[in-house]
């Protein structure tokens, strides 16, 4: 959303209040992005998949007032903390989790000139700030004084170091073909490729990079500990995992941190392998206007499949997990990039 | 420049703040806590430096990765609450004050010798030179050798902790 961006539409806006306006939306983009999740996906699809009859109850059509009812309930609540708990570290924790979150956001476009900034390294810089958040539910986990909590903390972070592996690959076969780590370079590859060709949709890398979109898929739904990854908040073995000394407001934060950390991975899926905020045809001031109604659609139907399969599958075992990492999707992702780096050097 | 000389000394004071908080922290965790906004600092330098995916790989590899390890095998290992007055204390601290003055005054005469005169331009064009591509151009161009011995010593690094903890 840079200056010369609102120019285009008709708005002269100087450096500073540019930076006011991208600073709102930002801090403004993880709420909602974790209410847009919170109410479409976990009310509302959850109660139709599994017939929970409870969330599509209170405010009469579909539940409506449910989330609402949920937020009042979490702000009033009163801010406990264990006695024996670390006092600075438990009150940090749940900071540097959604710090971390909206991080990412600085680099994920939303139009042509529609983002915050685009760095040269972008998908390099949302992976490495988006990884801090471990250290966040490290700090939460120990410092709670909870066996749970801590046994809860450590698994997320054995899954997280083994899932950052297959995630990073899965990206760079993005990154060879389009031969840029910037988001908006990639959306704009994307646009401007063809498949062996056929060139009337560019090349969107869902299709010549699905061994990847997939590999994405599944080590995002481990970073984000969804089902069927959940073993650090396993309620039935660990009570609820490393939040679980964590009330009201506190909570609430986590919540937020675990939904918009959900909304952006959608949204930087949505950008490698869907093409992003660009519709073929659409170019100039029109991309500008109609890019983040897109990237949402898009961003959406990625969420949709990450909540499917998190509403679908049973839990994994511990060991599971980590031999389903180390021995069948890094060396799918290694395979992956082999192939890649192939076609690029023979096409 | 003097924008960069105030947040220079901003961050280097934190960063010494920091690294102290790190040798006197009463606790492992703090400790490692305080490691991060050292490495956090470090990374803020290199961005001062143009040098932006350098600091991104500081962040993604040492916060990222190398704190997190360290904060999983204390806690795996031993998640000490409470403070630890003593324990983490050793009678050395005459012999190490001495090591570490000796260090800086090498280093510090060292590195006044080689670059004190040499004054500090930023141009745009200088941008071009912290990038990943130019990174990765002088990588596996100039320094390709080095790179692979790296890598191979890696490896056997790799190799060596698999043979160490296999029991058969």
């Amino acid at each position: 959303m840079n200056a010369v961006a609102l120019t285009t539409l008709g708005i002269e806006i100087g450096w500073g209040a540019a930076l006011a306006i991208k600073t709102l939306v930002i801090l403004l983009i993880i709420p909602a992005g974790a209410l847009i999740l919170g109410y479409v996906f976990l009310l509302k699809m959850m109660s139709h998949m599994q017939s929970r009859l409870g969330p599509m109850d209170p405010g009469g059509f579909h539940g409506w007032f449910q989330l609402i009812g949920d937020g009042l309930k979490f702000v009033q609540k009163e801010d406990l903390m264990p006695d024996g708990a670390d006092r600075k570290v438990f009150a940090g924790a749940p900071a540097v989790v959604l710090i971390s979150t909206f991080l990412v956001f600085l680099v994920i476009p939303m139009g042509p000139d529609l983002v915050v900034k685009d760095l040269d390294i972008g998908v390099f810089y949302a992976l490495a700030v988006s990884s801090l958040s471990v250290i966040g539910i490290l700090m939460a986990g120990w410092s709670s004084a909870n066996k749970y909590a801590l046994l809860g903390g450590l698994r997320a972070a054995g899954q997280l170091i083994a899932y950052e592996l297959p995630l990073l690959l899965a990206v760079i076969g993005v990154v060879i073909q389009a031969g840029t780590m910037s988001l908006n370079g990639i959306v704009v590859a994307q646009q401007q490729q063809s498949i062996f060709g056929i060139d009337w949709i560019g090349n969107p890398y869902i299709l010549t990079q699905f061994v990847g979109f997939l590999i994405f898929l599944i080590a995002a739904q481990a970073e984000l500990t969804q089902t069927p990854f959940d073993m650090p908040v396993a309620e039935s073995e660990l009570v609820g995992g490393y939040h679980v000394e964590y009330t009201g407001f506190r909570f609430l934060f986590f919540f937020m941190g675990e939904y918009g950390t959900a909304f952006a991975f959608s949204a930087i899926a949505a950008t490698l392998f869907l093409g992003g905020y660009a519709l073929p045809w659409v170019e100039g001031d029109l991309a500008n206007w109609i890019g983040p109604l897109v990237l949402f659609a898009k961003l959406m139907l990625v969420a949709f499949l990450m909540f499917w399969a998190r509403f679908t599958f049973p839990r994994l075992r511990e060991d599971q997990l980590q031999a389903f990492a180390w021995k069948f999707l890094i060396p799918l992702g290694l395979a992956n990039l082999l192939v890649t780096a192939l076609f690029k050097v023979a096409f | 420049m003097w924008e960069q000389q105030v947040a220079f000394w901003v961050i280097a004071v934190a960063m010494a703040g920091a690294a102290i908080g790190v040798v006197r922290a009463n606790n492992v965790v703090h400790a490692a806590l305080f490691l991060i906004v050292v490495f956090a600092g470090s990374a803020a330098q290199y961005i001062l430096l143009l040098a932006e995916f350098v600091a991104w790989v500081q962040v993604l590899i040492y916060i990222g990765a190398i704190i997190v390890l360290f904060l999983f095998g204390v806690m795996l290992t031993r998640a000490p609450m409470r403070e630890e007055r003593g324990k983490l204390d050793n009678s050395q601290r005459l012999a190490s004050a001495v090591v570490a003055l000796f260090l800086f005054g090498v280093l510090a005469v060292f590195l006044i010798d080689a670059f004190g005169g040499t004054e500090l331009r930023f141009r745009d064009s200088m941008v071009e030179v912290g990038s990943a591509a130019s990174v990765g151009d002088s990588i596996f161009r100039q320094f390709v050798i080095p790179f692979e011995v790296v890598s191979m010593l890696l490896l056997a690094a790799l190799v060596g902790a698999v043979a160490l903890a296999r029991r058969d």
